[in-house]
């Protein structure tokens, strides 16, 4: 089954390397890697796609875990939450293919960041079923090039905790 | 007062209590040579090849719980270290190495001597580190001994450029060590020690597996009396041997591949496993899907990457061995009364075993059997010698006949299994412990890996005791071959090249050499007087195997205890076949 890992690590040299170093030495595999700065400059967040039974995946993040650079693993998986992805497209238009080009990006609201006689670059983002599905519609048209940034995700704040935040709100109100 | 980077890198070691450093010098650390030119506390060794003092690092540290320290130069200096590295890292012995880096500004250069260390080791240390600016030298030194000692063991290596040796700053030693992404668990759960108590009084057939961790969490004591309260035996793995006594008539000896008949049926047909401090390597659980299926497990361990990795555990326990042991032998002790050691028969049944498959070999007038020689070295040192093997057939001789009572008595390379870690590991241990009596057991194949050492050997003047196995072949691939490949020795066979006891004489220590039966004795006596290093060359039968043997892929009860051959009733030539599962048929 498919996992999304998030791993909050040291931003320090190096960190990526045994990161990825450890999928690689111990035959996990990875589908994406994402990593960026967090409000705090001196961690970065993770968020690793990869694929696995129970038992793998608890070794993937008790392995996570034992990285002495490695700050917190959240198997998102396990939440609630909510992932995007982001693709850029480039496409070759002919003149008959540039208005289909237009509607297929006016449907998903991705947005054309650039634009030449022969070409349009679009950018989408969104979960990976809407990534796959504009590419899909586009592919016809020509694609020239394509990059995505593989998936990041954050867990969803608690249902249990909004309720429980509103139930307060409603008793102080009803005072 | 301001100190150099070599100055506050052996300051450092002094604070850590370092009395030994194994060391080999380079252009690039000559710096930190030169401040240990008049160094007092700290005793240098030169070894003669970094894998060697790598390998003599490991001895010591395995010898006494401490950190063993090893510098050597960048480059080819440092690479000689990885395999030491690897051998640590698998065996979860703590090592600090300090490598040498050319300087910050010529890194990623190619430059003379460059190798990037840091990307080389990285999977096979606990941590490393580069440092780049003199003033973060104190606090990198104080976190490597840390990570490497605390947890779970392991080697961390600390990557010096030449600048940074050189450059000073105000020395201060950080008194406390704070990592926020690192904070090993000592402390088992309550709940879960009180649960693993009800399955222990609970077990008809209970058995006790334990490994290094009792080693490395100095819990023989512990062990001990949990096992001697509930009366349950104990087995041990290759690298918990000596972590309870090898006299004591609770133990089973070693299980696994070549562990004893009694050990893996008992682990076989258990209804509780208590395994402490040990991982369920392949070696000893064999094929994984038969392993002890009606038993219960409780797995203390204190890396929770090992629980749940090759086995479940009905009672997983995340702690220090030491700890956890000791909340567990309270439990029981309080609330066990007419419940603890109520397995009478499981005892009885375990003797029957034992007296099926005892191990066992023949002795006969002449030629030399290599199992002989391990008896007669226990028998020699009264089982009070700190003994270190190399890899092959005598390693698992040695497991199997000599008996240890002491922890930490017992070092051989078991997770990578190198040839060559024997000898120099037992220099390590000698450095360790100057009054005691230490006896490396090597194949003449492995002794040959790491020989130069026997020059370090000579000019410290220890009196370390080689006792060469000597078969002429590399023992264990050629009982493999004998085994599944039709008996084809290819390139297994040395023949008699080194004259081991002129290769002795050569580097100014004592050889002497064993040929038959009656000679074994004399030899071992002369060479245990002997007051320097000695080489004694015991030249053992050629072809003995080592038995009893659980093939490759097979169940660990389904051992084999003898060559086909002589045990067949089908006749002679007959040779074990491996099914393509790996398992082994007659
Ligand atoms: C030729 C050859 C043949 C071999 N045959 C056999 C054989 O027949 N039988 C056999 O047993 N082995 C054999 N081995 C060795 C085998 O490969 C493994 O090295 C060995 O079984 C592992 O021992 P262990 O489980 O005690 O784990 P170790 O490698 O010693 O690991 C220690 C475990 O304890 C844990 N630990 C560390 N510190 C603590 C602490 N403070 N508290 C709690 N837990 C802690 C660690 O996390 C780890 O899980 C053989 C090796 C060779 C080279
Ligand atoms: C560095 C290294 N190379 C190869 C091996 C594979 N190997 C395991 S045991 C063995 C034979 C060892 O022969 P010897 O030292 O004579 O010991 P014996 O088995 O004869 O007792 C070999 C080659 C190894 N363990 N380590
Ligand atoms: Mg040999």
């Amino acid at each position: 089954m498919q996992h999304i890992i998030s791993v909050l690590v040291e931003n320090k040299f190096g960190v990526l390397s045994r990161v990825s170093g450890l999928f690689s030495g111990r035959g996990f595999n990875i589908e994406s890697l994402s990593v960026g700065p967090t409000l705090d400059p001196t961690v970065s967040m993770m968020t690793i796609v990869t694929q696995g039974d129970d038992r793998i995946i608890e070794q993937i993040t008790k392995q996570l875990n034992k990285l002495v650079d490695v700050i917190k693993v959240v198997d998102l998986t396990e939440k609630e939450y909510v992932e995007r992805e982001t693709a850029l497209i480039k496409i070759n238009t002919r003149t008959e293919d540039r208005a289909e080009a237009l509607r297929v990006a006016d449907i998903f609201r991705a947005k054309i960041v650039d634009s030449t006689p022969n070409t349009y670059t679009i950018e989408i983002t969104g979960d990976v079923k809407k990534i796959d599905a504009v590419i899909n519609l586009l592919r016809p048209l020509g694609i020239k090039e394509l990059i995505r940034t593989g998936r990041i995700a954050i867990a969803r704040e608690e249902i249990k905790a909004v309720a429980a935040r509103e139930e307060k709100e409603r008793k102080v109100v009803s005072k | 007062m301001k100190l150099s980077g070599s100055q506050i890198l052996i300051e450092c070691l002094k604070r850590e209590g370092v009395k030994v450093v194994f060391a080999y010098p380079g252009g690039v650390n000559l710096p930190i040579f030169d401040v240990l030119y008049d160094e007092k506390d700290l005793q240098v060794v030169l070894c003669r090849h970094e894998q060697g003092g790598t390998h003599m690092a490991e001895g010591y540290a395995r010898a006494t719980g401490k950190p063993g320290v090893v510098l050597v130069t960048s480059g080819p200096g440092a690479t000689n270290t990885v395999t030491g590295i690897v051998d640590a890292y698998m065996d979860s012995t703590p090592l600090v190495v300090l490598t040498g880096q050319v300087p910050t500004k010529l890194i990623g250069n190619d430059a003379f001597q460059e190798a990037d260390v840091v990307g080389i080791t990285r999977p096979c240390t606990k941590y490393n580190i580069l440092v780049k600016d003199v003033n973060d030298l104190a606090q990198a030194i104080k976190e490597a001994f840390y990570i490497a000692t605390s947890g779970r063991p392991g080697p961390v290596l600390v990557d010096l450029p030449k600048d940074v040796v050189l450059a000073k700053t105000e020395f201060k030693y950080p008194d406390k060590v704070y990592i926020r992404s690192y904070s090993p668990v000592y402390k088992g759960n309550k709940w879960q020690i009180k649960q693993a108590a009800q399955e222990i009084l609970k077990a008809k057939k209970p058995v006790i597996y334990a490994g290094g961790g009792v080693l490395s969490s100095d819990a023989h004591q512990e062990l001990r009396e949990l096992s001697e309260i509930t009366q349950i035996p104990v087995t041990l793995t290759l690298m918990g041997l000596g972590a309870f006594p090898g006299t004591h008539p609770l133990f089973l000896g070693m299980l696994g591949m070549h562990g004893t008949y009694w050990a893996n049926m008992s682990i076989h047909n258990s209804d509780l496993i208590v395994a402490v401090g040990s991982r369920f390597d392949d070696r000893v659980t064999g094929r994984v899907a038969d392993f002890a299926p009606d038993a219960r497990i409780i797995h203390i361990d204190i890396d929770p990457t090992s629980i749940h990795k090759n086995m479940s555990a009905h009672v997983p326990i995340v702690g220090d061995a030491k700890l956890v042991l000791r909340e567990l032998n309270q439990i029981l002790r309080t609330s066990g009364n007419g419940n603890l050691g109520q397995h009478k028969s499981w005892l009885t049944q375990i003797e029957e075993w034992k007296k099926e498959h005892p191990l066992a070999y023949e002795q006969g007038e002449k030629i030399i059997k290599p199992q002989y020689v391990i008896d007669k070295i226990y028998e020699a040192t009264r089982g009070n010698a700190i003994i270190t093997t190399d890899v092959g057939q005598h390693q698992m001789w040695s497991a199997q006949f000599y008996k240890f009572d002491r922890p930490r008595t017992f070092i051989n390379s078991g997770g990578l299994g190198t040839m060559g870690y024997g000898f120099p590991a037992a220099i390590g241990a000698q450095f360790a412990h100057p009054n005691e009596l230490v006896v490396c057991i090597a194949g003449d194949g492995g002794i040959v890996m790491n020989i130069q050492e026997l020059a370090t050997a000579v000019q410290y003047k220890l009196p370390v005791k080689i006792a060469i196995i000597n078969n002429k072949y590399l023992g264990m691939v050629r009982q493999w071959q004998q085994l599944f490949f039709d008996g084809r020795y290819s390139s297994s066979y040395m023949g008699d090249s080194p004259d081991f006891v002129k290769l002795a004489e050569a580097f100014g220590a004592t050889g002497l050499r064993a040929t038959e039966v009656g000679e074994v004795e004399t030899v071992l006596q002369e060479g245990l007087d002997a007051t320097g290093p000695v080489i004694m060359d015991f030249q053992v039968d050629q072809e003995e195997n080592c038995y009893p043997m659980i093939p490759a892929g097979a169940a660990i009860n389904e051992m084999v205890f003898s060559d086909p051959d002589k045990s067949s009733k089908k006749g002679k030539g007959q040779k074990l076949e491996e099914r393509a599962d790996g398992v082994l048929t007659a």
